[in-house]
């Protein structure tokens, strides 16, 4: 009964806003959206076409879709001008910063009842302590990947493993600067959102000590080593990790939870350039729907905010304690915050230095 | 001597045409791995021509490239005969005002474009959306100007300026005689112009990435934001039918030279 009442109020809410912009324009409305790059379901394999979905559903609203390569380069257009963007999904420390300079509309969630299936431990983060602003898309943790052929389970101990010099050589690491001090946080016991300079110099010390072991600074080139066994250790993110395992299964995947690790959101919102509000929370609304956010995830292959969407995952992803840690595992994770402009850069100096030798 | 020159000629090609090779090999293999060859498929073609938005995204940068190649060739070309005709000390001035958008850095020209672009757009004419197709096309056309005027150039200089002088004696007006015989003999270097112009445009990212707005993406600019994920072989078979594209349309342009030569080179041997 509760369905058909709910099926029947959507319905309602889908008409009335069709009428809203039937009677206000008479003519489409166009919505752009700016994601991550191969950050939605294309309608590859069967899988649904969200964009291509959501236009059937609303018929009045045009999708104009494009992608950015990083929070950064997305908050450089935007912040440059000149172009209207209704949707958003920067990661969590860029929703704080753009919620501190005034550049996200507050959000009516009139229009985004599906807003409810969100889970409780993504509500009232840092970076949005009220919800005001973005609802979670995805999110997902770091960890360590390492291959079972090669790497002795007794060294699995925690983020030192990055530096055991028994695999000097066949160790990997993030070729970015935040990333890399998150780990040296971790291991060192900082706060990884320290500002302190006495900190930061002890991490690059730190990570100066791994330059002898590590066989490169890479990204993308990760999954290429990892499956290839041309590299045993590296750390990334654990639903990359479900893409390698696909490949090569001797790969394995670790957390230092007693050390702590990193656990990002990405989260959509509204900037302040939007154009058509209601249309953009329609949006947004029709991502966070149980079946299209399944979707979306296992397109992406990281971890969906709402525990309603995982019945319509593949079970056995729905399950992996891999891609959804319980509770008690998740206890020591921590997110970004946005770090001030001077010392992101002496960070970025600080790893260069390192990373340069 | 000769022998080496040639060992070295053959290790330059390799060594260029080396990557483009695995491109090819890995459009057609049927694992994800670009290390080993699993086995032959057009598996990886028959995704891209299903994925429509990819495809959408390919004739983004066809329509610029060839919009944008057409109109620089055309101003291009009037823009060489009008230098060519000045005097040399305005002509080599002319010239190198010509060169230095080719030379200056392209990240330099984006930024300054766009900075244009939206100052226009948004301060004067109050536009919503400043970055948009248009801009796009204008950028374009921009950069692409030097290279065509740097292939006419050459063909007018070789031209024989008695030849008009001919063709009016014979009774053409200055019009006709610009078109069939100026046009006529500079027509190998608007056409190389023109292919060049097309090449610069489909594979342009630096400029493009500064002046497009979130209306028209062009391919390059998509591909660089594929860092979440590791690129899919679909995009290698793209790529592989761009390269063929290109490969094509220097195939032409060189055999379109090599006739128009040629047959010069006949006509004076009478």
């Amino acid at each position: 009964m509760k369905k058909i009442i709910s099926v029947a109020l959507v319905f309602c809410l889908v008409l009335s806003c069709c009428a809203v912009f039937a009677s206000a324009k008479g003519e489409k409305v166009t919505l752009y959206v700016y994601n991550w790059g191969q950050y939605i379901a294309e309608g590859d394999d069967d899988s649904i076409d969200v964009i291509e979905a959501f236009e059937e559903a609303y018929p009045n609203i045009r999708v104009k879709y494009s992608t950015y390569d990083s929070n950064e380069s997305m908050y450089a257009k935007l912040s440059g001008g000149g172009i209207t963007v209704d949707v958003i999904i920067p990661s969590d420390y860029m929703v704080g910063r753009m919620r501190q300079e005034n550049m996200l509309l507050e959000l009516n969630y009139d229009n985004i009842p599906n807003a409810q299936y969100i889970d409780e431990s993504f509500r009232n983060t840092s970076y949005d302590p009220e919800n005001k602003y973005s609802v979670p898309y995805t999110w997902g943790t770091v960890g360590i990947i390492y291959n079972t052929k090669y790497v002795d389970e007794a060294d699995v101990t925690g983020w030192e493993l990055l530096w055991n010099e028994k695999y000097a050589d066949k160790i990997l690491m993030f070729d970015n600067s935040r990333d890399a001090f998150g780990i040296a946080q971790y291991l060192l016991g900082y706060d990884i959102n320290t500002t302190d300079e006495a900190e930061l110099q002890a991490c690059a010390d730190k990570l100066a000590e791994q330059r002898g072991v590590v066989q490169q600074y890479v990204m993308d080139q990760i999954f290429d080593a990892m499956e290839n066994e041309e590299a045993w250790i590296a750390p990334y993110y654990a639903g990359d990790y479900l893409t390698m395992v696909e490949e090569n299964e001797n790969l394995a995947f670790y957390r230092p939870d007693h050390q702590g690790f990193n656990m990002f959101i990405d989260a959509m919102c509204i900037p302040t350039c939007c154009q058509e509000k209601e249309a953009a929370e329609l949006f947004i609304n029709f991502l966070c729907d149980p079946e299209i956010s399944a979707a979306n995830m296992d397109f992406i292959g990281y971890s969906v905010p709402a525990s309603a969407s995982k019945e319509y995952l593949d079970e056995e992803l729905a399950n992996n304690p891999v891609a959804y840690p319980d509770a008690q595992e998740l206890r020591n994770a921590t997110s970004f915050d946005y770090l001030p402009e001077d010392v992101a850069r002496h960070m970025e100096s600080l790893f260069m230095s390192v990373r340069n030798g | 001597m000769k022998r080496t020159n040639r060992f070295i000629t053959v290790l330059i090609f390799i060594f260029l045409y080396i990557p483009m090779a695995v491109l090819v090999v890995a459009s057609f293999n049927t694992g994800k791995n670009i290390t080993h060859f699993d086995g032959f498929t057009f598996q990886q073609y028959v995704r891209l021509f299903k994925d429509d938005d990819l495809l959408e995204l390919l004739r983004n940068s066809l329509v610029v490239s060839v919009l944008a190649s057409l109109i620089a060739t055309t101003f291009g070309t009037v823009a060489a005969i009008g230098i060519n005709g000045l005097n040399p000390r305005l002509r080599k001035a002319a010239m190198s005002l010509t060169n230095i958008p080719m030379t200056n850095p392209d990240i330099v020209t984006g930024v300054s474009l766009s900075l244009l672009f939206v100052f226009v757009g948004s301060r004067l004419l109050g536009q919503r959306n400043s970055l948009t197709f248009w801009t796009l096309l204008i950028a374009h056309v921009t950069f692409n100007l030097p290279y065509v005027i740097l292939n006419v150039m050459p063909k007018l200089k070789q031209m024989d300026e008695s030849l008009t002088d001919a063709a009016l004696d014979l009774g053409c007006t200055h019009l006709q005689a610009f078109f069939k015989v100026t046009i006529h003999e500079i027509m190998p270097g608007i056409i190389s112009g023109a292919i060049m112009a097309f090449t610069m445009s489909l594979d342009d990212f630096v400029i493009s990435y500064f002046v497009t707005g979130l209306d028209f993406v062009t391919l390059p600019v998509e591909i660089y934001t594929y860092t979440k994920k590791p690129i899919q072989p679909k995009i290698y078979a793209m790529f592989t039918l761009l390269f063929l594209l290109i490969f094509v349309l220097m195939v032409i342009s060189n055999v379109i030279q090599l006739m128009g030569d040629k047959k010069r080179q006949s006509a004076r041997g009478k």
